[in-house]
């Protein structure tokens, strides 16, 4: 085995995350690359800063899960973009993940905030 | 590779279009385009390690899975090295025993024959009244080319041997006369020169000749000037033409290596223009573009019917006879290497089988971890494909192995086996072969995985999980006895199969030939060229001072010449009819025979025995009156009364016809082989003295003659001193092709003797197989029983009953075994009897025998372990509890 990538740990640290946020951003539209990680900063108020290093990988993994598909564009000073497009998979997936987040943010929520007399 | 190469690229767009983007941004929010282009460079990060991380996701991803079960597998392998090496080997067993006869298969059957479009070539014969695969006359041959309209091309070949002077020592040179359209049929181009034109191989055309590539390098250094230079071979000058590459094996009849090729009109036979003349001429056709083998036999069957019709006195029924040149060229093996590749393929069963057996018997001690993996949520699929991609790595292993060990086996045997395999040179690893091992291996790990992958990842893991791995032993001991009785019954079938062919081997060993080989010699002898030309007197005054040489020997204890056939390694037919009864109208209704030409005492030299009258004696030379002594079979089919000796008859020699006396009759003898010669059509024999030969027939011997000789000391020395007695007759006389006759016996049967070999080592490896087997199931057996068989000899059961207890369980699947085997095997050696001589199928002392041998064996197997078995301390045994 060579020694793991420096990303690999963030990855698996974000992953659920990152891909909760992707699915989410793509829900609006297709969109590439860059346009879902400025997004992603601008829906958080400049607090989520995805890096790149990640939002890639995470790309393909999610293109090979079928929950995205790539789709080659021209964009208007006719450079070859890749955009993602969410699929009904995806879709699926964006509201377990989504589900699954709300729990774990209650659950959390509920520990650091404990109702008080009970 | 390409798909990589393109996801690349595209990710490499990908990330230089976001770039781009990120910079278009800042530059729209007021900075500079170089500083926009650097920052969003420095805020996007390390595009090399990105790219990496990305293309990762897609990289090895999938393989990821199974490059796990790999990783895992070999550490399995390395923590039980001994069993892992016995699996591994047990399948190079089998996997390399079938590569090796794959590729022999390979060789002979499957690959192409080494001419353009080759199914396009077929093998003409004349064929005779009695006889499919006669030669074909010159005449013949030259209005069949003429006539047809299937063949493309059309050439008739037939093996001679020159005497080659004026290089160094006089030396005898294999050759073929060839006619002009031979090469082109064949599609062969010369390395060098060109080959025969039409019309060059006409009786009276300018002598030339063209020789192989190694007489080339032999004689010349391999120089390209060689074309033009001169030959002289029988005393005649031939101008050499052109070179033929190495590749070719010219005579068709066994396709063997010729030096040197001659057209047919250079032959000096004097009756080569002769229509009814056969004179060991074959044919080689290549049919035109879409014509059929059964078309073209058509075509011809009309060609030689108008033949028929113009020369009824010598073609009456006689036909043409086409048969595809690789049909004839393996006919006679094929089934024995068809045979052969079912018997190792029973070989690799049983290694598979063995192999299921050792992973099963391993498996216990994995039930545990299994039923961890299983609880832990690995679904029943992914164990069976952890467990698989085990069973298939072993496979792997096995199968380089026994490439390996098959790719220097093969060459070794080919080398030391007594083979009379066609094509054997053509016998190698290639790709295919390659391929078939790799298939092979994978299929082997398949089968021997499945069983036990599919019985140890049973749902019912969790009941094993809390019985601490003891139970459910009684499932897989039933698994485990089934493999046995079937490996059992397998290695019955073949040792019943190999039993069968040493048995019929054997029985041919001890068919009477009649006549005795032990001690026998024959030789080829060719005269000094200049005696080719001299008259019949001075040729017998030749052989007469050869044959007194000879015998003058110490230890010779009698010579002759032999012009004729000789017993198992030519033949030559004689007609004749019977004085007193009308003469047959053609050669079809005409009285055949097998024809020896021999001296006086060739009876002595063969020891044939003789019956009635007397054989032939000096006296029955060119002066005497003609004579001729038949055989036993001649005798009682056209003599019933017993009254042969005495009786005239009409010998043919050309077309002329000359009355003879039978004086005696001798024993027959196995002209036709040890094991075919009863059902052959020709077996009268006509035995005539040489010097009573006309002139003309005398003129052609100086070429050629056969020597046999008795001795009672056969050794180097006999040969030494044969040949300098030649020597000092003449330096320019040749002796060739040295045989004994129990050596010429022996290779008439080298072709079953191959395969009971290698149906033999078959059949012990198979033995071996299922003997370690057995051995191992009934030690795992034991090793699980201990606890009972602890308990039982606590409450004080006897050794004896103990052992009893271990040899029952393996008479019962030993039994069972051989039960299921005897039946297969009664089922499948049927398919035998093409094999066979002598021996039915269903012999039942072979099969007793193999059923008794193996049930000693399988005793053995079960009685070692069994002894450990009463060494069990009950104590321990019961600590368990």
């Amino acid at each position: 085995m060579p020694p793991k990538p420096r990303y690999q740990n963030r990855i698996e640290l974000l992953q659920g995350t990152l891909d909760l946020l992707i699915l989410q951003t793509l829900l609006w539209g297709p969109q590439h690359g860059y346009g879902i990680s400025q997004a992603i900063r601008l829906n958080s108020g400049d607090v989520l800063d995805v890096e790149t290093g990640s939002l890639y990988p995470a790309l393909h993994r999610l293109e090979r899960q079928k929950w995205i598909k790539a789709e080659w564009k021209t964009s208007e000073n006719r450079q070859r973009i890749k955009e993602y497009r969410l699929t009904a998979a995806g879709r699926k997936q964006l509201l377990t993940e989504r589900s699954r987040w709300n729990k774990l943010s209650d659950a959390i929520a509920g520990i650091l905030n404990p109702v008080a007399g009970e | 590779m390409g798909w990589f190469r393109r996801k690349e690229k595209e990710l490499q767009q990908e990330i230089e279009a976001h770039l781009e983007m990120a910079a278009q941004d800042r530059i729209e929010r007021g900075e500079s385009p170089e500083q926009a282009a650097q920052r969003a460079k420095r805020e996007f990060g390390n595009v090399a390690l990105i790219t990496e991380t990305t293309s990762d996701t897609w990289n090895w991803a999938w393989l990821e899975p199974f490059s796990q079960d790999v990783r895992y597998g070999l550490r399995m392998f390395a923590k039980t090295p001994a069993y892992t090496a016995i699996a591994i080997l047990t399948l190079a067993l089998g996997i390399g025993a079938n590569t090796a006869l794959f590729s022999v298969v390979n060789g002979v059957l499957l690959n192409p024959l080494p001419f353009p479009d080759p199914n396009q070539l077929v093998i003409i014969h004349e064929s005779k009244p009695n006889f499919d695969q006669g030669s074909i006359s010159f005449p013949n041959f030259l209005d069949w080319q003429r006539d047809n309209k299937s063949f493309s091309a059309m050439g008739i070949s037939r093996g001679y041997a020159f005497i080659l002077t004026g290089m160094g020592d006089a030396e005898q040179v294999n050759a073929d006369f060839v006619s002009s359209g031979f090469f082109p049929a064949l599609g062969l181009n010369p390395i060098l020169g060109r080959s025969f034109l039409p019309g060059e191989d006409q009786v009276g055309a300018t002598p030339i000749v063209m020789i192989s590539e190694g007489f080339w390098r032999r004689k010349f250094g391999s120089q390209p000037d060689v074309l033009g230079r001169v030959l002289t071979l029988d005393a005649k000058n031939y101008t050499i033409v052109g070179v033929v590459p190495a590749s070719f094996h010219g005579g068709i009849a066994g396709l063997r290596e010729r030096e040197l090729y001659a057209p047919v009109g250079q032959w000096s036979n004097p009756i080569l223009m002769n229509r009814g003349a056969g004179l060991g001429f074959h044919g080689v056709g290549r049919l035109k573009p879409g014509v059929t083998v059964k078309q073209a036999q058509a075509d011809m069957d009309v060609v030689t019917q108008n033949l028929a019709a113009a020369y009824p006195d010598v073609n009456n029924g006689v036909g043409s006879k086409l048969a595809p040149l690789k049909e004839q060229i393996i006919g006679d093996v094929q089934p024995y290497l068809l045979v052969l590749l079912a018997a190792v393929g029973c070989v690799l069963l049983i290694a598979c089988v063995n192999v299921a057996n050792l992973l099963l018997a391993r498996a216990s001690g994995r039930t545990q971890e299994l039923a961890v993996r299983v609880s832990l949520g690995a679904s029943r699929a992914r164990v069976v494909r952890q467990l698989l991609t085990e069973s298939c790595l072993l496979a792997f292993f096995g199968g380089v192995l026994g490439f390996l060990i098959a790719a220097s086996g093969t060459r070794t045997a080919l080398k030391v086996l007594p083979v009379a395999l066609p094509r054997a040179d053509n016998v190698g690893m290639d790709a295919r072969v390659l391929i078939f091992t790799m298939a092979l291996s994978v299929l082997a790990g398949l089968l021997f995985g499945l069983v036990p992958a599919l019985r140890v990842s049973r749902p019912d893991l969790h009941e094993k999980l809390k019985q601490g791995g003891r139970g459910g032993s009684g499932v897989r001991h039933s698994t485990q006895s089934a493999l046995v009785v079937t490996e059992t019954a397998l290695a019955l079938v073949l040792l019943v199969g190999a039993g069968l062919m040493l048995r019929s081997l054997s029985r041919l060993w001890n068919v009477d030939p009649g006549f005795d080989p032990e001690n026998v010699v024959t030789f080829g002898l060719s005269l000094p060229p200049t005696t080719m030309t001299a008259s019949p007197e001075a040729i017998r005054t030749a052989f007469r001072e050869f044959d007194r040489r000879l015998r003058a020997i110490p230890g010779v204890a009698a010579v002759s010449q032999s012009w004729g056939a000789v017993p198992i390694s030519s033949d030559d037919e004689q007609l004749f009819w019977i004085e007193g009864q009308p003469k047959p109208t053609n050669d079809k209704e005409m009285n055949w025979a097998i024809g020896y030409i021999v001296e006086p005492e060739y009876l002595n030299a063969m020891r044939i025995p003789l019956r009635q009258g007397r054989f032939f004696s000096e006296q029955d030379n060119e002066r005497g009156p003609r004579v001729v002594v038949v055989d036993d079979v001649l005798a009682s089919k056209y003599f019933p009364h017993g009254d042969a000796v005495g009786k005239r008859i009409q010998i043919r020699n050309n077309q002329d016809w000359t009355g003879a006396e039978i004086v005696g009759v001798v024993g027959h003898v196995k002209q036709w082989g040890l094991d075919t010669d009863d059902t052959e059509t020709v077996r009268a024999q006509l035995y005539i003295p040489c010097m009573q030969m006309p002139a003309e027939f005398i003129g052609m011997t100086p070429s050629g003659s056969t020597v046999i000789i008795r001795s009672d000391r056969m050794n180097s020395g006999l040969l030494e001193a044969v040949r300098k007695a030649s020597r000092e007759m003449s330096s320019q006389q040749v002796i060739f092709g040295v045989q004994t006759m129990s050596g010429i016996i022996s290779e008439s049967l080298s072709t079953q003797r191959f395969s009971m070999i290698l149906f033999g080592i078959f059949a012990a490896v198979a033995l071996l197989l299922a003997t370690v087997g057995m051995y191992g199931v009934i030690s795992f057996l034991v090793g699980q029983r201990t606890h009972e068989i602890g308990v039982r000899i606590a409450l004080g059961a006897e050794r004896g009953d103990v052992l009893r207890l271990v040899l029952a369980q393996g008479a019962k699947m030993a039994g069972w075994g051989i039960a299921i085997g005897s039946v297969g095997a009664l089922l499948i050696t049927p398919l035998l009897r093409r094999l066979l001589f002598g021996v039915r199928p269903a012999d039942p002392l072979t099969l007793v025998t193999v059923a008794l041998l193996l049930s000693a064996i399988a005793m053995l197997a079960c009685y070692l372990p069994a002894r450990r078995a009463l060494g069990v301390d009950c104590m321990a045994a019961l600590r368990y509890e």
